[in-house]
C-alpha cells in the first residue's frame, strides 16, 4: 500500500486515494466540533483543549465569521483552517462585488469543498487537513442551514452534524435525540452532544450562536457554564425520575 | 457638474453631495446616492466618471469588509483613507480611475476626521473640503463661515448655506443634496435637500 500513497493523483489498485484518506485521519484526530440547525437559531460549539497558561485564549478562535450572516468551525489541521477561511472571505466579499447580493450557505460551502477537491487532484500538493462545518442564513428566504466539507471535497447539508475527534459518539446522540428545536434549546443540544465527548464546563467548550437578527454571538465562559449547570440538574432529575418509580413498586 | 463637500464638527464629520446623475445633457436620475457608507463608522462621498465613482467606491467598500473580517476589528479612518490613496496611486500611471473622494470617519481615539483624496492620489487630513465647479462657492462659504468645533446645527446651516450658493450661482447648478453625518454612534444619513422631485407616473 506504501507505493500508493507519494503522489495523490494516484489510484490505488483497489480504487482508494489515500492521502485523502489519510487527510480524514488527520480530521478525527482534531477536536471535536458540532453544528446544531434549529428552526430560527444555528449553534456552532467546538472542544476547547486546555489553553497553557501564558497562553491568550482571545488568540485562538475556533469558531470564526466569514461574512455577516456566514460562520465556520472546523476539525483538523488549523494552518490549512487559516489558507480556507481566508480564500472564503476573499469570495463572500468578492461575490458581493460582481453580483450585489451576499453569499448563500450552499455557494460558499461549494466554493470551500471545491477548493478542498482542487487539491486532492493537483501534482505535488496534498489536501486540506480539515473538515469544516459551515452555519448561516440564506440572505433572501432567511432560511437557516448548516453544511459540512471534509477534505475530499464532498459536502452535504445536515440538521445536525458533529466531527473530528469521537465524531461518531457525537453523532449517535444527535440522531437518538434530535428534534426540531428553536432558540436556548438548540444551544442545550448542542451543548449537550459536545458534553457526551468533552470535560464538562465552560472552560473546555466554546460555542457560537447565530440568528438572523444579530449575527454570531459567541457565550461567555460563564454563559456555558449556566447553561451546563441546567442540562446537568435536568440529567440529575431524569435519573431521580426514572429511580423513583421501581422503589414504590 | 458634480459637486461634494465636507467638513469636520465637534465629534462629527458630515459629507453632503448634489444627487444628479448626467450624461452629456441628459438628467438620467436626481436621486444618485455619492456618499457610500463604507462601513459603520465611515462615509465616503465620491465625485466624477459613473463607471469609476461607482466601481472604484464599491471595491474599496469590500475590501475594507474584509479587512474587518480577516483581523476581527475594523479599519481605522486614517487607514482607509491612505488604502483609498494607494489604490488610486497604483492605477494613475497604468488605468487610472477618475474619481475625487472626501473620506469621513469616526473612531473612538483619534475622534472625528475627514480626508481629501483626489484623482490623481493626492491625500490631505483637513476640517474643511470640497470637490467639483460647487466647490469655488463651497469653499469659499466655509472659509468664512467655518470653525472648528461646530455643532450639528451650525454645520448643517453652513452646508445649506453652501447649497444656496451653489444652486443660485453656478449655471447648471444640480437640484439635489444629500446630506450624511458620522459620529460615536455610526454613520447614517441625515437629510436630502430636494427642489426638484422625480415626478410619478401620472395616472391613466
Amino acid at each position: 500500500m506504501a507505493r500508493y500513497d507519494r503522489a495523490i493523483t494516484v489510484f490505488s489498485p483497489d480504487g482508494h486515494l489515500f492521502q485523502v484518506e489519510y487527510a480524514l485521519e488527520a480530521v478525527r484526530k482534531g477536536n471535536a466540533a458540532v453544528g446544531v440547525r434549529g428552526t430560527d437559531t444555528i449553534v456552532l460549539g467546538v472542544e476547547k483543549k486546555s489553553t497553557p497558561k501564558l497562553q491568550d485564549s482571545r488568540s485562538v478562535r475556533k469558531i470564526v465569521s466569514l461574512d455577516t450572516h456566514i460562520a465556520l468551525a472546523c476539525a483538523g489541521l488549523k494552518a490549512d483552517a487559516r489558507v480556507l477561511i481566508n480564500r472564503a472571505r476573499i469570495e463572500c466579499q468578492s461575490h458581493r462585488l460582481t453580483v450585489e447580493d451576499p453569499v448563500t450557505v450552499e455557494y460558499i460551502t461549494r466554493y470551500i469543498a471545491g477548493l478542498q477537491q482542487k487539491y486532492t487532484q493537483s501534482g505535488g500538493v496534498r489536501p486540506f487537513g480539515l473538515s469544516t462545518l459551515i452555519v448561516g442564513f440564506d440572505p433572501d428566504t432567511g432560511v437557516p442551514a448548516l453544511y459540512q466539507t471534509d477534505p475530499s471535497g464532498t459536502f452535504s447539508a445536515w440538521k445536525a452534524n458533529a466531527t473530528g475527534r469521537n465524531s461518531n459518539s457525537m453523532r449517535e446522540f444527535l440522531e437518538k435525540n434530535y428534534k426540531e428545536t428553536s432558540g436556548q434549546e438548540t444551544v442545550k443540544l448542542a451543548i449537550r452532544a459536545l458534553l457526551e465527548v468533552v470535560e464538562s464546563g465552560g472552560k473546555n467548550i466554546e460555542i457560537a450562536v447565530m440568528t438572523k437578527e444579530h449575527g454570531l454571538r459567541q457565550l461567555e465562559e460563564a454563559e456555558i457554564d449556566a447553561i451546563v449547570a441546567e442540562i446537568e440538574a435536568e440529567k440529575a432529575a431524569a435519573e431521580a425520575a426514572k429511580k423513583a418509580p421501581s422503589r414504590d413498586t | 457638474m458634480e459637486c461634494v463637500f465636507g467638513l469636520v464638527g465637534d465629534g462629527f464629520a458630515l459629507v453632503a453631495a448634489d444627487t444628479s446623475a448626467v450624461h452629456s445633457i441628459l438628467v438620467h436620475k436626481s436621486n444618485e446616492d455619492k456618499v457610500m457608507i463604507l462601513d459603520s463608522h465611515k462615509l465616503l462621498g465620491a465625485s466624477g466618471e459613473a463607471g469609476d465613482r461607482v466601481q472604484f467606491t464599491e471595491y474599496i467598500q469590500k475590501n475594507v469588509h474584509l479587512y474587518e473580517f480577516r483581523n476581527g476589528i475594523p479599519l481605522a479612518t486614517a487607514a482607509a483613507a491612505n488604502f483609498t490613496r494607494g489604490e488610486l496611486a497604483l492605477a494613475l500611471r497604468k488605468n487610472p480611475y477618475s474619481v475625487n473622494i472626501l473620506l469621513a470617519g469616526y473612531d473612538k481615539d483619534v475622534g472625528a476626521s475627514l480626508y481629501y483624496i483626489d484623482y490623481i492620489a493626492t491625500l490631505h487630513k483637513v476640517d474643511k473640503g470640497a470637490f467639483g465647479y460647487g466647490s469655488y462657492f463651497a469653499l469659499s462659504m466655509m472659509d468664512r463661515h467655518y470653525h472648528s468645533g461646530m455643532s450639528l446645527e451650525e454645520a448643517v446651516d453652513l452646508v445649506d448655506k453652501c447649497i444656496i450658493e451653489i444652486r443660485s450661482r453656478l449655471v447648471v447648478a444640480p437640484p439635489n443634496f444629500v446630506i450624511k453625518i458620522v459620529d460615536k454612534d455610526g454613520a447614517r444619513e441625515y437629510a436630502w435637500r430636494e427642489s426638484i422631485k422625480d415626478a410619478g407616473v401620472s395616472a391613466a
